[in-house]
């Protein structure tokens, strides 16, 4: 059950010119939550912005065994990044969660292969973690426009992930699209049982679904459309998935997904 | 001092003027883990064909100042399965339950009347003759006063719920629409639906909604709807049901003195969604601050009476 959380500003990491991560005070969603569910975030009390934004719990801060948080990833492309990226310690931001269908986790001997695309690294950290204390063996693929946008490498280390980076200049790892590394290793992991999990730009998302279907790999995959409530009212973040007999039909991202099977969705 | 904040549209009873949107609500039960829907005047379940309903592709909404555009396209699952699948679940939560019924003919909101009401557990019908979004049907028969007129008599006929028209703004006298569904027999009237608008992407010089176009809702159109009420109430004497932008009780009670008996809350439900307890309590605060015992005598007290200017000194 969802709940709305006056969360307090603990702590603002600039990571980059655009991207940072925030820490807020919300124990109660951050101890609910589980990978790759979301939280509907707004600054502020005037009507710019007017409605929430959905982002993904990207880490549950945790001192000991008490949950007194979580952190958001963002990027600044809009009204509300903006201000989460200039928010202060202090300052209060309303958030509404956990929502969602999470990923499903896969239990041992099986291998985690996770697939981000800049921003949408969000919902790995606690996916990582998860998967971690199974036993699952884990690794990132990891891909953004230039080495200086990818972060978290060494926390991902830290817990046993084995990182797979592609940069479109070349500047860290692979040159080009992470899917080109995860197609080269898919044809050399026959026979090994693995999941693909994927967040990211749609067209990356595409990409991730059908190369893992060449490779008879199930994927789940996380997509982002624009949302207007989180709780299935609006109708608005709708996304195509297969369907008998008509073909396709329009689910609502909020409440079936954000995670859905790779399969599943009708690519356009 | 208690206060009375039962309402009265045609034979039902609402046990207070707040009602979710239709719409904005889904069809309530995606809520009712939130909000215990029986605490809610009314809840105006998305608007419902005969058939099912895809729908626009996506883009659906765009946010604009203090407002949103949508273009949804009424997807919806159809008056059957909405009775089989939907309604049991409202009915268990003891929600008032108000069905927005949408039509591409006369004959398709005369069949829905029907079968919705042999259903148990339905309140009134509420006739979407004004979603902006849609070619075929619904609007055609709100921006026009003879099809206005038709359409409710012919439901009037087929009915004994209470019937409730909502109004389109994109008319030029919307008061006119009000007495013509007042005539047909309509119980109430609900207006304002959303305004046609439009927003464009410079950079792509591309529409931002899928559709091109579609319906501005949100506090950017709550003073022309106030208006448009106030309009209403003055042309005749069908209650009003009173909605665009509401986001406050204060909001809340502007329509009322404008006119409204009871209010609907659409947009401010996406930002809020636990908004409906504060918005009861704040509307029951202001009647006992006012002295006011019951909620219906509250409508339509705007006072336009010429005043000194009081001042004080002190």
């Amino acid at each position: 059950m969802p709940v709305d959380v006056e969360a307090r500003v603990i702590a603002n990491t600039r990571l980059s010119p655009d991207y940072n991560v925030i820490s807020l005070a919300a124990p109660a969603i951050a101890a609910a939550a589980a990978p790759g569910q979301f939280v509907m975030v707004k600054l502020g009390h005037g009507s710019t912005p007017l409605l929430r934004r959905p982002f993904s719990v990207f880490e549950v801060l945790r001192t000991g065994r008490t949950v007194n948080g979580l952190t958001l990833l963002s990027k600044r492309i809009g009204v509300t990044t903006q201000m989460l990226f200039d928010a202060v310690e202090g300052d209060v931001v309303s958030c509404l969660g956990p929502l969602g269908r999470p990923y499903a986790t896969i239990d041992p001997p099986a291998e985690a292969w996770m697939v981000a695309g800049g921003v949408g690294l969000a919902p790995f950290a606690t996916l990582a973690e998860a998967l971690c204390a199974r036993g699952t063996s884990v690794t990132l693929f990891y891909g953004a426009r230039t080495g200086r946008e990818l972060f978290y490498l060494d926390w991902f280390r830290e817990r046993g992930v084995r990182l797979v980076l592609a940069t479109e200049d070349g500047s860290l790892g692979d040159r080009g699209r992470v899917t080109q590394p995860l197609e080269r290793e898919l044809q050399a992991a026959a026979g090994r049982d693995l999941m693909v999990y994927a967040c990211g730009p749609e067209p990356m998302l595409a990409a991730v679904a059908r190369v893992a279907a060449t490779y008879h790999r199930a994927s789940q995959v996380s997509v982002e459309r624009v949302m207007g409530c989180g709780l299935g009212g609006c109708y608005s973040c709708v996304i195509p998935v297969r369907q008998d007999p008509t073909g396709r039909h329009y689910v609502r991202s909020c409440i079936a997904g954000p995670v859905f099977a790779g399969a599943d969705v009708v690519w356009e | 001092m208690p206060c009375d904040l039962t309402v009265q549209i045609g034979t039902l009873t609402l046990g207070n003027p707040v009602i979710a949107a239709s719409g904005c609500f889904g069809y309530g039960v995606e809520y009712a883990d939130v909000v215990d829907l029986s605490l809610l005047g009314g809840v105006a379940v998305k608007g419902l064909f005969l058939a099912e309903r895809e729908g626009h592709p996506p883009q659906r909404i765009v946010e604009t100042p203090a407002g949103m555009l949508n273009a949804i396209g009424l997807q919806g699952i159809g008056v059957h399965r909405f009775i089989r699948e939907k309604l049991p679940e409202l009915r268990e939560r003891r929600a008032t339950v108000i069905v927005n019924i949408c039509g591409s003919t006369l004959d398709e909101y005369v069949e829905l009347a029907r079968i919705l009401s042999d259903a148990d557990g339905v309140g009134a019908l509420e006739l979407n003759i004004s979603c902006p979004n849609i070619k075929e049907g619904g609007i055609t028969f709100g921006c026009s006063l003879n099809g206005t007129f038709d359409v409710v008599s012919a439901v009037r006929k087929a009915t004994r719920l209470p019937i409730i028209p909502k109004l389109t703004p994109n008319v030029t006298d919307v008061a006119s629409f009000a007495r013509a569904s007042e005539e047909a027999g309509a119980d109430a009237v609900s207006l304002v639906n959303t305004f046609l608008a439009m927003a464009i992407d410079v950079e792509t010089r591309r529409p931002k909604l899928s559709n091109i176009v579609g319906g501005l809702s949100g506090p950017a159109i709550r003073p022309i709807a106030v208006r448009m009420v106030y309009e209403c109430r003055r042309a005749g004497k069908i209650p009003v049901v009173g909605m665009g932008g509401i986001a406050s009780a204060a909001d809340a009670i502007e329509f009322m003195i404008a006119g409204a008996y009871a209010v609907q809350v659409g947009t401010a439900n996406f930002v809020d969604p636990f908004i409906w307890t504060w918005l009861v309590d704040g509307i029951r605060d202001y009647l006992q601050r006012h002295g006011i015992a019951r909620v219906r005598d509250l409508t339509g007290t705007l006072d336009t009476t010429a005043r000194e200017k009081e001042w004080t000194s002190s």
